[in-house]
């Protein structure tokens, strides 16, 4: 029982530690951090680092980006995949389980893999240094896990639900909006979660396709911190709590959902 | 009931994006790995299967580059399977601490690979890290190592890295999967008087199959696909000692301009993770458990 109890708080120290060093760290000064990496500040919580970001970087910028991005990328994706699963479940044919085969045969591609001629195809699109052509990527990227998911789900509807609009002489539009989309509620939520991390902490898309400060979002523009900070940590930790804090302050607070959404997506995809 | 033709058009928006944005480049990826495309210039020649043979025969680089893949995948498959099933086993039971503990544990999951790689850059940092740090102050400063700067030991250093970014999500799977086991089974393995051992072995083993197979075969995959961390700690370096297969694409294609060549590589890579999910399907299927 004292082992299991003794295991259970290292592996919390070594979860809370590091994280507990990020916050410090970020409010200490490079000089301090040098002397004792793992102390407190001498004279109290300097908010120094954080007014230097700002003036030295963009970060508003960014946090900006990251913004449009994830919301855009977010709700497409749902919206789309969404059609997706509602055709496939209204078909209920050889055609629909064709298509359905095609989306998520895409979970079984990395991005690692088409990333050298999807890098070529955007910049023949003229869709380099745009937020729309991240958008677009990301949304045709994770329509294969979305699809799964909400096809999934779909399928467990009853389908008297749908026959009863039709003869209410509801369209496929209609009972898209008014029969599917409510009762999927709970499944677009917990796969909407799922994205927003996603979307939120990719990298490799705009690694690959943006190079202007004006369209970089918040992990690559962290990544380059490094190259510009070199390892002034009280400056990098502080780029990471602003680019980790909507994320943090949401897990905070939809806690279960986060737990529960994110592992759907990671055991079905 | 017939269904109006107007259904095909739900598909379209979705269909256009992902054909446009992942099909064609599947297909082309496929194209290019028979040319020697450089990626600038519209002229290209076709060079058969040459770039399949150099990766498999003329690249040593890209053979160190598996070799390290699979250190990496078996360290983490590993540790992060063990660590979460151990820990899943403790925190099974839905108390306010179990709870709140299973939250801190997955916690890491939420950050970006970045924000994860330099956190762990300055705990490896050779001066002023907290590991070194911490062995010095536990009497073990012999052990005291540059931990990415090593190329003996920096995979494994990242290993360790990628575990603690998503053993807490494992953990999570492996309850799932624990709690679903009928409290029922383990009152007759108590009245009938099994060991500790015993009941995990007879009871809660053969029904957590399932989850296991989903946590080894995603965590597989998982590292296959680390990119971002990798690439944000380490680059791959030092001499190619953490080049995975994802980096050393991007590397090829975009730090030496050989587009024909980085597409062979990608499709062996997919070929490989097709392989993987072809085979965690084929276990899941066989694992199904009956009550």
């Amino acid at each position: 029982m004292l082992f299991r109890k003794f295991s259970l708080l290292i592996y919390a120290l070594l979860i809370l530690i590091p994280l507990v060093v990020v916050l410090l760290t970020s409010v200490k000064t490079l000089q301090e951090t040098f002397r004792d990496p793992l102390g407190l500040p001498d004279g109290g919580f300097k908010f120094d680092n954080y007014v230097a970001i700002f003036q030295e970087q963009t970060m508003a910028g960014y946090f900006l980006n990251s913004t449009i991005v994830t919301l855009f990328s977010v709700s497409f994706t749902l919206l789309l995949a969404a059609m997706v699963a509602f055709g496939i479940t209204r078909m209920n044919n050889w055609i629909g389980n064709v298509l359905f085969a095609v989306f998520t045969l895409g979970m079984m591609v990395p991005a690692q893999v088409i990333m050298v001629p999807l890098y070529s195809l955007m910049l023949d699109l003229g869709l380099t240094n745009s937020l729309l052509g991240l958008i677009l990527v990301n949304i045709s990227s994770t329509l294969p896990i979305a699809v799964f998911i909400l096809t999934g789900f779909m399928k467990t509807l009853p389908k008297e639900l749908f026959e009863a609009s039709t003869i209410d002489g509801a369209g496929n539009w209609k009972m898209f909006t008014k029969v599917a989309i409510p009762l999927s509620l709970p499944s677009i939520s917990a796969t909407a979660i799922f994205l927003f991390v996603m979307h939120w902490n990719d990298l490799l898309y705009p690694l690959l396709f943006i190079t202007d400060n004006a369209y970089k979002t918040l992990p690559l523009a962290l990544l380059e911190f490094q190259g510009q900070y070199s390892t002034n940590y009280p400056m990098l930790f502080t780029g990471v709590i602003i680019a980790s804090a909507p994320m943090v302050i949401a897990y905070v607070f939809l806690q279960r959902y986060f737990v529960a959404g994110i592992t759907a997506g990671a055991v079905k995809g | 009931m017939r269904i109006s033709k107007s259904i095909y058009l739900f598909f379209l928006p979705g269909l256009v994006l992902y054909s446009l944005f992942f099909l064609y480049p599947t297909i082309s990826a496929l194209f290019y790995s028979f040319t020697d495309w450089d990626g600038l210039s519209t002229a290209f020649q076709f060079v058969g299967i040459d770039n399949y043979t150099r990766a498999f025969t003329g690249d040593s680089i890209f053979q160190k580059t598996i070799g390290n893949n699979l250190k990496f995948m078996l360290t983490v498959v590993v540790f992060q399977t063990l660590v979460a099933l151990a820990f899943a086993l403790i925190v099974i039971k839905n108390t306010k601490t179990n709870v709140f503990l299973r939250a801190l544990y997955f916690f890491p999951t939420i950050l970006s690979s970045v924000s994860v790689a330099f956190i762990w850059a300055f705990i490896y940092d050779p001066s002023m890290g907290i590991l070194n740090q911490v062995l010095e102050l536990i009497g073990l400063d012999f052990l005291a190592q540059n931990w990415l700067g090593n190329s003996n030991i920096a995979i494994y250093s990242l290993a360790i890295t990628q575990v603690w970014f998503h053993a807490g999500q494992m953990l999570i799977i492996f309850v799932a999967g624990l709690q679903a086991i009928p409290e029922e089974l383990y009152e007759v393995a108590k009245i009938e008087g099994a060991s500790k051992w015993q009941t995990f072995k007879s009871v809660t083993w053969p029904l957590l199959a399932p989850s296991a197979t989903i946590v080894v075969a995603y965590t597989t995959i998982q590292s296959f696909k680390a990119f971002d961390l990798v690439f944000a700690m380490t680059g791959g370096g030092p001499n190619n000692s953490t080049e995975i297969i994802a980096t050393y694409i991007y590397d090829v294609a975009f730090k030496s301009y050989q587009f024909g060549y980085a597409s062979a590589i990608s499709i062996i890579f997919m070929v490989i993770i097709a392989l993987i999910t072809y085979l965690q399907f084929k276990a899941l299927r066989s694992d199904r458990v009956s009550y």
